[in-house]
């Protein structure tokens, strides 16, 4: 195992205790973006999984946060207790991430992509047309807020904690499924596919799994979204919001662990510091989207490993440079 | 009788457009594996290029027509292969995507910055008004539009099968390590791609543009038909692209008006899936094998 960096560890203590002090110094509108930033990362980590892990495109990331959304929203509407929605949430989109990859994957090239980019646009003209069910372009309104351990999350604080511990929670499941033997097989599936399917790993059924696993995860998100935002319609979970995920995932450092929490965090943050730009925020995230991507395809992260890779190589040239006079001197 | 006849030349009006562009699309995946998220931006923004021509520069529409088709070339062909393919392609597939993806939503915000966030008027290639064959009522816009897509398509088929420059290219796209063995510049020919590429688009954009305006979210829509239509047709030939593109287009116009209006943009999406699970490798591709 690695061993972790000193600075590592100071940065990491000071994220937590920013995170867990955040509300103290915050206003209600900034603990609402910081429970927003929790959610979207649950939904990213997910499609990281995906994408960065079993290197798979998919275009429905967003769909499926719909999908968890509208779930929770309509079940705990219905009188169903919180925690039975939010399960039945990631159950829904696990089932239907496997299906929809059941056949993708059955082939090669990015099918996966195109899949989900159908299935996402069906999902928004289910969401608008059914109005029997969905109130259409209408959308959900008040959306209740659970109680957790009898804690009412009705306040904004509240429910920032519980979103939080909930991003700690996926956070670790993710982390240990990462190093299980089954992480192993997914990333040996993205390094190599070819020689991974020759030493034994079902190809197609892990990366089928981290699909549906991926897609569960936007799903739990929903659940989470839903009651946060406490409006929902069609509108916000059109194809445009999972090609944001997919920025985010790609913008942070696809494959890292740490990628997901980084695009978030810098998709949810540029547009509060780019507001004296008016409405060209767009094009300059878009502009700066493209640049990132020519010069460093890693992503945000990986730029910081550039730097740190070619610290640790300087340093070794030194140490060389070092050794070279006494190396010559007994000649 | 004669509404079937009315929705099967609007139809097939709209799927020689899409026919142009998915062309397009597939040339470009099969020369340089880009997967091209931006393909409709890149027939929505012609249209504005000819606009600016008119209003800016106060031009004639057939010149202005002329220098929105070359500006596409320069900007959307060598500019786009030069400052965003070249650079990228070498980390692989997704940089690429991502990239694309950022690029048509940076040409969208550009054209509602700069241009105007309201569906514009676009000057038509000819007037309006309505012909009668055999008693049915066509109007004259889209006979036109049919009549010139189809020549377009053709003369690019003609091209691509039958002079030596199109079979340059197809060898290109379907081994560019073959092809630079038998002494092809694979470079140039796929620098054509780009260019052949962007001029379709340009084309498609002029002769759609009078029909639903020049507006910054046509793109979307194109976009996601002629991936589809690409699909369909097959991924690996450019003839499957014109077949799927049609085929797409008279399903489209006939599932609105005889299976749901509200489910129109749905059908061809079930295509794809159905597509794909039983005939992954399109209508009219060949099976690809891996090596390895």
């Amino acid at each position: 195992m690695k061993r972790v960096h000193p600075l590592a560890l100071i940065g990491g203590v000071i994220v937590a205790a920013f995170l867990l002090s955040a509300p103290m110094f915050l206003k209600s509108y900034g603990i609402y973006l910081l429970a927003l930033w929790a959610v979207t990362t649950i939904a990213a980590l997910g499609l990281n999984l995906t994408l960065g892990y079993a290197g798979q495109i998919s275009l429905a990331q967003g769909a499926f946060v719909g999908l968890g959304a509208y779930t929770t929203a309509l079940m705990t509407g219905a009188g169903v207790p919180y925690f039975v929605a939010f399960l039945a949430s990631g159950v829904l989109t696990f089932a239907i991430g496997w299906c929809l990859g059941y056949p993708a994957l059955r082939v090669q090239h990015h099918f996966l992509a195109f899949v989900t980019l159908a299935f996402s646009t069906l999902l928004f003209l289910l969401m608008r047309n059914e109005q029997w069910l969905t109130n259409g372009i209408y959308g959900i309104n008040d959306i209740r807020r659970p109680t957790v351990f009898g804690i009412s999350t009705n306040k904004n604080t509240e429910f920032y904690y519980f979103a939080l511990s909930m991003l700690v929670a996926f956070a670790f499941i993710k982390w240990w499924m990462i190093r299980s033997p089954w992480g192993r097989a997914f990333i040996a599936l993205r390094e190599n596919p070819l020689r991974a399917a020759s030493l034994g790993v079902n190809v197609r059924r892990y990366t089928l799994m981290a699909f549906a696993i991926g897609s569960a995860f936007a799903g739990f998100a929903g659940a989470l979204y839903a009651p946060l935002v406490q409006f929902i319609e069609p509108n916000s979970f059109q194809l445009t919001y999972s090609l944001k995920l997919l920025l985010m995932v790609l913008v942070g450092g696809a494959g890292y662990f740490l990628g997901p929490f980084m695009g978030a965090l810098i998709d949810l943050l540029l547009p509060e510091w780019l507001r004296f730009t008016q409405g060209y925020y767009l094009l300059i995230y878009s502009a700066l989207v493209v640049t990132l991507m020519a010069f460093c395809p890693t992503g945000v992260l990986g730029i910081v490993e550039r730097i740190r890779e070619a610290r640790i190589s300087r340093a070794a040239s030194a140490a060389r440079a070092a050794q070279a006079p006494s190396a010559t001197s007994s000649n | 009788m004669s509404s079937f006849l009315q929705l099967l030349v609007s139809g097939l009006a709209t799927g020689a457009i899409y026919a142009l562009v998915a062309v397009g699309f597939s040339l470009l995946w099969q020369t340089s594996q880009t997967i091209n998220f931006a393909q409709g931006e890149f027939v929505m923004i012609p249209a504005f290029f000819v606009l600016v021509a008119i209003k800016v520069l106060g031009l004639s529409f057939p010149i202005a027509a002329l220098i929105g088709i070359a500006v596409a070339a320069l900007v959307l062909g060598v500019l786009f292969k030069r400052v965003i393919v070249d650079p990228m392609l070498k980390h692989g597939v997704l940089p690429l995507v991502v990239s694309t993806i950022a690029l048509s939503l940076f040409m969208r915000e550009a054209v509602k910055d700069f241009y105007s966030s309201q569906a514009q008027p676009f000057p038509s290639l000819v007037a309006d008004h309505d012909i009668t064959i055999f008693g049915t009522v066509f109007s004259a816009q889209s006979l036109a539009l049919l009549v010139v897509a189809l020549v377009v398509v053709g003369a690019l088929h003609g091209f691509l099968q039958h002079t030596r420059l199109g079979r340059m290219m197809q060898a290109t796209a379907q081994n560019p390590t073959v092809a630079r063995i038998l002494g092809i510049e694979v470079e140039r020919m796929i620098l054509y791609t780009f260019l052949i590429n962007s001029i379709l688009c340009a084309i498609a954009s002029i002769l759609i543009s009078p029909i639903y305006l020049a507006k910054f979210t046509n793109g979307e829509t194109l976009g996601l038909a002629a991936f589809v239509a690409a699909i369909i047709g097959g991924f690996n030939q450019a003839r499957g692209a014109m077949v799927g593109g049609v085929l797409l287009g008279i399903l489209d116009n006939l599932c609105a008006a005889y299976v749901s209006a509200q489910y129109r943009a749905a059908v061809p999406l079930l295509l794809l899936v159905v597509i794909i699970l039983f005939r992954p490798q399109g209508l009219m591709g060949r099976v690809e094998e891996r090596t390895v």
